[in-house]
């Protein structure tokens, strides 16, 4: 397949209508129309389903304050209104739906990639400063010891509750956890002057108290906007009390202070609140931190040393699948690819039962196969055997490239035999024919024609084991880590092995800027084997 | 007497030669190719349950590993198979239709930007998704806080996620397909009055069928093979799919689940080996053609 494929018809083009000879669709369309009926009416339909979905994202995410995500999303639904509700542009009209989505999470995302690379977000640094400080002034929150009491009707409104709240002095406040108490004026009051149901509230009943108490202990009312000035909350349902965190935020000074201890946190520039001695204050905020991610990869020890091997393994792992699944291959395809042999069908579909069984399962299979004390291979093949398979280093790498072999060559076998039957038989009969032996007239006539055919395919197969995460996961899962490492990093990991558990370990912290920093130089590797392929393409488009 | 069996041990000789040998390899690669899953359907009938015990090949034969499979609450088999087959399934559907657009904008009208679109897809393609999955998580998070039903933890989302890369070689291949059928087809029944939907709804895709079931099945293994985004969107138990869900059967007690992971493993690879060799022929078809010009 070329790109080059001449064209075949003008898509948009009218061809000319002739009156009277009307086919079996002409019920559904006016002569001259490119939609039918049937086709505007759907088109209608699902246009609107779309806006109306639109629009309800626009009033959540206006009231979220999620400011960005709205543009986006609203440049999105006014493109593809315009793309469906304009007379031309046909082909717009069936690239919409995938190029939108693909654009989405495709494209977004790796810019999107880019970008987290440059932060610290990972364990604790994902929200804003002033989300941070909402949770550290929300935390370990004690009842304030002279607080008033206030008297308490627990309210609801579209499931959600929320406070009325009575002062010592009469004053009357509602609010709920997401929104800070504000005062009312038209709340009804019972005999004692107390606060019970506010016009478009539900009050709750004593019942509903007792069922929803969870729920009830949970809210906590801000005071003010000041998240340092603590949040009202009840122990009863019937009054509640003032309490705050012994976290006090400065706003003037930008520090934390610890109202028991004394001691002071200070944002010095490191995405969180940090004390004199060191200490940090759990959760931090994300912010930009340039290329220390790259830098932290480059300069630390332990971790440059496991990335460099990571990355010559990375590499190794690649070009020695691609040369043994092709080799292993060729060779078959070459031994099967006699008109007269019997059981050629059998054969081939034996071959293929390993590419048609899931891959994700045949790791997890082969990694009890090769386990050193219980495995198939040790115990029974090998006699009551005790090797290390998948513990030792250069015995895992092994197994691994093994285990990839066995799932790789079913492929290379198909697309060798395709490649050696379009070559004609005549050209390698004329070598032998000038008495050259049957090695040397494959070597010098059909290997370079099949290579030729089949070498953007040894390109695509190295980039796809440049990221093949499953096998290796499912085996090893990277193992056996290195030891002169706290990071979760072993013998056999791939980079994508290692930003996946860097981003999503359960060992060590969550780190999302270091994983998607790793995963940029997937991304640098990957651009540079597209460029090769694409050169590789263009000059065989040239050649044909 | 002893003239006869001179003769015919030469013939074998020969035929070793020339094709015997080759037998000899057939079998070993077949061994080779084909042991790990009778190791698998032996250890899945194997009643001890460790690792151990499955070694002697099919000593027992006893199906209680199967029943074992959908009596664990903890480890719902069934649901896992119910969510492999709708998440695959949607997003094999969908990969389809949105392929088939696009393939048909690509294959049968000209305009400005085809050919820049066609090559933009080639090499989006080669960059998959789970590289990025750092920040589809986040991106999905943040959705998730707005729209609760499209975040993480729904098959939903999960979904979206996959079709964004509905284009790209899906197209391609039908792409390619699209080409073979003849555009005087579409031009009788423009003449005829039929609209372009009609035409592409109506007559196109009754003509592609071929190579719409290969890329609804190409996509529908891949969406279900997929571990990286899956284990990161599915965490509660009663969501995850097969892979998410048997990869923690293994990865927890390798030794004492074994035998009902290797009965699960049976289960969940029997269909789609099944519709594999059925459709091999089409399948092969379509990747050497997609992938060799």
């Amino acid at each position: 397949m070329t790109l080059t494929d001449e064209p075949r018809t003008e898509g948009s083009g009218s061809p000319d209508q002739r009156p009277g000879r009307r086919g079996p669709w002409a019920w559904l369309s006016r002569p001259g129309e490119t939609d039918g009926l049937v086709g505007i009416l759907v088109k209608i339909v699902l246009l609107a389903v779309v806006d109306a979905f639109a629009l309800y994202a626009v009033f959540l995410l206006a009231a979220q304050d999620e400011w960005l995500v709205l543009a986006i999303g609203v440049v999105l639904t006014v493109a593809v209104n315009v793309v469906y509700l304009r007379r031309d542009g046909l082909p717009a009209k069936y690239l919409a739906p995938g190029i939108v989505l693909l654009l989405v999470f495709q494209v977004f995302v790796m810019v999107y990639t880019g970008f987290i690379a440059f932060t610290n977000a990972g364990d604790g640094h994902l929200g804003s400063k002033d989300d941070a400080v909402a949770a550290i002034s929300t935390k370990g929150q004690e009842r304030v010891p002279d607080s008033p009491q206030y008297q308490l009707s627990v309210l609801e409104r579209r499931g959600e509750l929320a406070f009325l709240l009575t002062a010592p002095d009469g004053a009357v406040t509602v609010g709920s956890s997401d929104e800070p108490q504000e005062p009312t004026d038209d709340a009804e009051t019972d005999g004692s002057g107390k606060a019970v149901g506010l016009d478009g509230y539900t009050s709750l009943s004593f019942e509903e108290l007792l069922q929803r108490q969870d729920e009830i202990l949970e809210v906590a009312v801000p005071v003010s906007d000041d998240p340092a000035d603590g949040s009202l909350r009840t122990a009863d349902g019937s009054s509640a009390y003032e309490y705050r965190s012994h976290l006090r935020y400065d706003a003037a000074t930008d520090s934390v202070t610890d109202t028991t201890t004394g001691v002071v946190y200070r944002d010095e520039g490191d995405g969180a609140f940090v004390s004199a001695d060191g200490d940090e204050l759990v959760p931090g905020w994300q912010i930009n931190v340039g290329f220390d991610n790259f830098r932290r990869a480059a300069e630390t020890p332990q971790l440059r040393d496991s990335l460099v091997s990571v990355i010559a393994w990375t590499f190794v792992f690649a070009t020695l699948s691609v040369v043994l699944c092709f080799g292993l291959g060729l060779f078959l395809a070459t031994v099967f690819n006699v008109a007269r042999m019997r059981g050629k069908k059998f054969y081939r579909v034996m071959l293929i039962l390993p590419y048609a069984f899931p891959a994700f399962l045949s790791g997890l299979v082969w990694s009890g196969m090769l386990n050193a004390e219980f495995g198939f291979i040790n115990q029974v093949l090998l006699g009551g055997a005790d090797i290390e398979w998948l513990t030792d280093p250069w015995l895992a790498r092994f197994s691994v490239l093994f285990v990839n072999l066995w799932l790789g060559f079913p492929y290379m076998f198909l697309v060798c035999t395709g490649a050696l039957q379009s070559i004609p038989d005549e050209m390698s009969e004329a070598a032998r024919m000038d008495g050259a032996s049957p090695w040397k007239a494959f070597r010098a006539v059909k290997l370079p024609l099949l290579l030729v055919s089949v070498a953007p395919l040894l390109i695509t197969t190295f980039a796809y084991n440049f990221n093949n995460f499953n096998v290796i996961y499912m085996l090893t899962r990277g193992g056996p880590r290195f030891e002169d490492t706290a990071n979760d990093v072993g013998a056999t990991d791939l980079l994508i092995t290692m930003v996946y558990k860097v981003a999503f370990g359960t060992g060590t912290g969550r780190d999302y800027g270091l994983a998607s920093a790793l995963a940029i130089i997937i991304f640098v590797v990957i651009g540079v084997i597209s460029a090769l392929l694409f050169r590789r393409t263009k000059a065989l488009e040239d050649i044909h | 007497m002893s003239t006869v069996p001179a003769p015919r041990r030469r013939t074998f000789r020969r035929w070793f030669a020339t094709l015997g040998w080759r037998h000899v390899i057939g079998i070993v690669v077949t061994a080779y190719a084909a042991f790990p899953l009778l190791y698998v359907l032996s250890a899945s009938l194997d009643p001890s349950g460790t690792l151990a015990g499955s070694s002697r090949l099919f000593a027992t034969i006893d199906l209680s590993n199967y029943r074992e499979l959908f009596t664990d609450p903890s480890r719902p088999y069934g649901k896992w198979f119910v969510n492999t087959l709708v998440v695959g399934g949607i997003t094999a559907i969908g990969t389809v239709f949105l392929g088939a657009l696009a393939a048909y904008a690509f294959s049968r009208m000209r305009f400005t930007g085809r050919r820049f679109g066609l090559m933009s897809l080639m090499l989006i393609q080669m960059f998959p998704q789970m590289l990025a999955v750092v920040a589809i998580f986040i991106l999905m998070s943040t959705i998730g806080d707005v729209f609760p039903s499209l975040g993480i933890g729904t098959h939903a989302g999960l979904i979206l996620v996959y079709l964004g890369g509905a284009l790209g070689v899906n197209t391609y291949l039908m792409y390619g397909f699209f080409n073979t059928v003849p555009v005087s087809i579409d031009e009788a029944a423009r003449l005829d009055g039929a609209s372009h939907a009609q035409i592409f709804f109506g007559i196109i895709l009754r003509l592609v069928t071929p190579i719409l079931a290969v890329v609804g099945l190409l996509a529908f293994i891949t969406a279900t093979s997929e571990f990286v985004i899956a284990s990161v969107f599915l965490t509660d138990p009663d969501q995850q799919t097969l892979s998410v869900g048997l990869f923690g059967y293994v990865s927890e007690q390798t030794s004492t689940n074994w035998t009902i992971f290797a009965a699960g493993a049976v289960l969940a690879a029997i269909p789609v080996m099944v519709v594999f060799l059925a459709l091999q022929r089409y399948i092969v078809n379509g990747l050497v053609s997609g992938s060799v010009k």
